[in-house]
């Protein structure tokens, strides 16, 4: 019953974080149609920059990490005019090519600055603790986690169910040319869009740098992870990827407790399965 | 006639760089095996249209296959090839069968996925594998009972280039063929080729069992070169950075494969043995400017000067 319990609230807390660093990736890729194999590098940059003022400007932890948010989503918007506008209308291939491209210039620019070491980001005190559950105790920064996703997925939703702005970044998903033509400007929700994504991914990786460490390799290495909670969840749905990260963070949570000698294996067998009978993911559209 | 000056070129070239660069027959040897592996995503993904980031998992199979043969039943080379290819088929057929119904970032998602399923099954079968220690040991027999592998690696040099002649050969006659055609037509529309009545399905998996063979035959020939196979022969880097290759020289005409490999291996030795730490730039730069400027690859070069050309005049 505790293992139980306490593969939920890991799994729940790792999922959390698979889907603020994911979310941003299905939304582009539904939005843009791009295969952006890069994603995961914003997610770096940010837990970089927050590394980076925190060691070298001395920046408390709360205002690394806003800093180190803003400058991603500022440093994303003429990325995404530079590098994605070129290739939203090419194949799949020159997109996965790009954007490992970008991948390789991301790594190469972090490994340059700060090497290729770990870019430790060292918690405040009022997350570092842990929490006595009563079976076990859980650190307090999960719940951190916690609540950041709730929070994410609950302002997600209202801001594509309820804005003006969630109308028009829905309309332009389904179709946009139509969405054009209707007089959206398309250009200016795909900015807003890819900024919103880079931030939330930036986010993810601030706060998931304990589950999942900075260094500048970061982009290559869970690349994989993140393409996954998209291709699993369906590309373009936030709801998808939410219950695709639970799901798979849950999975792989509990195959390291019950079957640690199994390793990734049990991830990926997971996924072939998930995507062989659901191929456009299990919330995703044909 | 003029369908054989490319490789009257290919083996001037080759014979040059023997002569050129005695001591690099070691970096010589894994340009030309990488050559065999990108012709094989070629077949699949520059003529079939599958586009796949998982030709490790057929490399790696082939490896490991030809490494534990040569160790455990006979060191002949040639015998090593044919085992490493059989044992890419294999794995091609049986992950093809669902593969080939896939498409896009799935697609994409499922190659990955079952390449990553290997590596985790070579990692925990360390008993026989070697695990990450890597699959050492192995010695190799003469070739055809004639050629000792020497230290210096000419023998290696000449037996790559030698099986990388057939391999061309051989995906140059598919291609042309019947066979070679129904798969540039799926690769072009698959609806119009199941409406004329090609068994599409059927197609893809037949080319990706052949792509999965030569991809084997490629990771034999890696594991008998450097006699040790590691678990980085099933890194979605492999993978990935042949994909890179491929689209580099220019897709779907084989020679693409050949140019694009030496151009990109070539690059990345020279970059990374100038700047060992920031050679990444380089290569990503590298392929920016392939998708920016010659979306075609190198191969398509030509083309695009010309055309600019004509619009100057």
């Amino acid at each position: 019953m505790t293992t139980l319990a306490s593969i939920l609230l890991d799994g729940v807390a790792y999922g959390m974080i698979l889907f603020m660093i994911s979310v941003g990736l299905t939304v582009t890729m539904g939005l843009m149609r791009v295969v952006n194999l890069a994603h995961g590098g914003f997610a770096m940059l940010g837990g970089a920059f927050t590394h980076w003022a925190m060691m070298s400007a001395g920046l408390p932890f709360p205002l690394a990490a806003l800093a180190a948010l803003i400058a991603v989503v500022i440093l994303s918007v003429p990325m995404e005019r530079v590098f994605y506008r070129p290739i939203y209308k090419m194949g799949e291939l020159p997109q996965v090519l790009a954007t490992i491209g970008i991948t390789f210039l991301m790594i190469a620019s972090v490994n340059y600055a700060m090497g290729s070491s770990l870019l430790s980001i060292p918690l405040p005190k009022v997350m570092s603790g842990a929490v006595d559950l009563g079976f076990r105790t859980l650190p307090t920064h999960r719940l951190y986690v916690l609540g950041a996703g709730v929070l994410v997925i609950v302002g997600l939703f209202v801001l594509i169910e309820r804005t003006r702005f969630g109308i028009r970044l829905r309309a332009a998903v389904d179709h946009p040319g139509t969405a054009a033509c209707l007089g959206i400007d398309t250009g200016r929700i795909f900015s807003l869009t890819f900024a919103l994504g880079a931030g939330l991914a930036a986010l993810g990786g601030i706060l998931g740098a304990e589950l999942l460490p900075i260094d500048a390799y970061y982009p290559l290495r869970y690349m994989i992870l993140f393409l996954t909670v998209v291709a699993v969840g369906g590309m373009g749905s936030v709801a998808g990827s939410f219950v695709a990260a639970l799901a798979l963070g849950i999975l792989d949570t509990a195959a390291r407790y019950l079957f640690p000698e199994v390793g990734t294996i049990f991830f990926y067998l997971a996924m072939i399965v998930m995507l062989g009978l659901r191929p456009q993911g299990l919330l995703g559209r044909a | 006639m003029r369908s054989l000056v490319p490789f009257v070129v290919m083996l001037v070239v080759a014979v040059a760089a023997f002569y050129l660069f005695p001591y690099n027959l070691a970096f010589l040897t894994r340009v030309v095996i990488t050559m065999i592996l990108v012709l094989s995503l070629d077949l699949i993904l520059g003529v079939a249209g599958v586009s796949t980031l998982g030709q490790a998992a057929m490399y790696g199979s082939g490896a490991y296959a030809a490494g534990l043969f040569a160790i455990h039943v006979w060191h002949d080379p040639l015998a090593g090839l044919a085992v490493g290819a059989a044992a890419g088929a294999v794995v091609a057929f049986v992950s093809g069968l669902f593969l080939t119904r896939a498409h896009g970032l799935t697609l994409l998602m499922l190659t990955i996925a079952v390449t990553e399923v290997l590596q985790e099954i070579a990692n925990k079968f360390s008993a026989i594998t070697g695990g990450t220690d890597g699959l050492g040991g192995i010695r190799m027999g003469r070739v055809l009972g004639i050629w000792k592998f020497d230290f210096v690696g000419r023998t290696g040099y000449i037996y790559a280039v030698c099986v990388l002649f057939v391999v061309v050969v051989v995906l140059k006659i598919v291609i042309g063929s019947p066979f070679g055609l129904a798969l540039r037509g799926i690769g072009d529309s698959p609806a119009r080729m199941r409406a004329i009545g090609t068994p599409v399905t059927r197609r893809l998996i037949a080319a990706y069992t052949l792509s999965g063979a030569v991809a084997g035959l490629a990771g034999a020939m890696a594991a008998q070169s450097t006699a040790l196979v590691s678990l980085g022969v099933y890194d979605f880097q492999l993978s990935a950075e042949a994909m890179i290759m491929l689209i580099l020289g220019g897709t779907g005409r084989l020679w693409g494969a050949l140019i694009g490999t030496a151009v990109f291996m070539t690059v990345h030795q020279v970059a990374s043995s100038v700047d060992p730490f920031n050679w990444l730039f380089v290569i990503g730069l590298l392929v920016l400017a392939v998708v920016y400027a010659v979306p075609r690859g190198l191969l398509g070069l030509p083309d695009e000067v010309k055309r600019l050309l004509r619009r100057l005049k």
